[in-house]
């Protein structure tokens, strides 16, 4: 039995543990250093289809498609969105977990519906900066 | 293997056994139910092994023919796209990972399998025009690792089992 590790099973280590450091500190970021947003964005397409404010309950009905025979319930309740039914055959929109940080997303590929936080800044910073 | 009819027929075997194992997964219960989507990649298994034994060339028609076909079975168009991203981009690395020579099989398909994803997430992100979507790379990545593992150890079994002279 050979005690050492051969040079290409360390270097399959090493690519190993890169990939999940890189995610562990992607996961890290994504769920402790981003601030909670105040509106979210409905994107169906690639165009803007509506921006919503969190802080107050409501729910949306989003129809897309030719004869908007795709359909998309957006319900936001709590300071916190999420899809509540959804034509789609996956079902993944529906089974995400609700989102309420700054760039959290929600997304129905099938309907290419995207809902995303975003946090607006209403006051201080100019919109453009040149 | 020197006849070209012969390998046409392997490659065509190679083809079917891809669509089974494609099937099998299907069937099979969703691997991780708090992300859907997500799939060990188990056709994968074949491209490594053709990887290995026959080539690039060989494993690349095996793997666009087994992309078109799944797509055409158990997805749509868009799923067609994704598959297609995925499966261009992982095997191009894999390609050049093994001409590099630094990783053995396992790593090279832990190295596919996280590119795969990649792939799909920049259709994605094409298709839906939005980088949003990038966030999924966090979960994927740590899946598509432990998927190429179990990948490249059934590939590398495979290769180290199957007689030379049978393929």
């Amino acid at each position: 039995m050979k005690k050492e590790i051969p040079k290409k099973h360390r270097n399959d280590i090493i690519l190993i543990a890169c990939v999940l450091l890189v995610a562990a500190v992607g996961f890290v970021y994504l769920n402790f250093f981003r601030s909670e947003g105040n509106t979210v964005t409905v994107t169906v397409d690639g165009t803007e289809y509506g921006v919503y404010s969190l802080s107050e309950n409501r729910t949306e009905d989003i129809y897309t498609g030719g004869d908007n025979q795709h359909h998309n319930r957006l319900v936001i309740k709590d300071g916190k969105a999420y899809m509540e039914t959804a034509s789609c055959p996956d079902g993944i929109c529906v089974a995400h977990k609700p989102v309420f940080r700054d760039g959290e997303s929600i997304i129905c590929l099938p309907n290419r519906v995207v809902v995303t936080v975003d946090l607006a800044d209403e006051t201080e910073t100019p919109d453009i900066i040149m | 293997m020197k006849n070209k009819s012969k390998s046409v027929a392997f490659a065509g075997i190679c083809v079917a056994l891809a669509l089974i194992l494609a099937y099998i997964e299907v069937l099979l219960p969703p691997l991780f139910s708090a992300v859907p989507g997500i799939k060990m990649g188990l056709p994968n298994i074949i491209i490594v092994f053709l990887l290995y034994r026959r080539g690039p060339v060989f494993a690349g028609i095996v793997s666009l023919l087994r992309i078109l076909l799944v797509s055409m079975l158990f997805g749509n168009v868009m799923a067609l796209l994704y598959s297609l991203a995925g499966g261009i981009l992982s095997l191009a690395v894999m390609v050049i990972l093994k001409k590099l020579n630094a990783l053995s099989p396992v790593g090279v398909s832990v190295a596919g399998g996280v590119t795969h994803n990649v792939g799909q997430i920049m259709m994605a992100v094409l298709l839906l025009d939005t980088v949003q979507i990038g966030y999924y790379l966090v979960v994927l990545a740590i899946t598509g690792t432990i998927a190429g593992i179990v990948i490249g150890l059934c590939g590398v079994l495979l290769v180290k089992r199957i007689p030379q002279k049978l393929i």
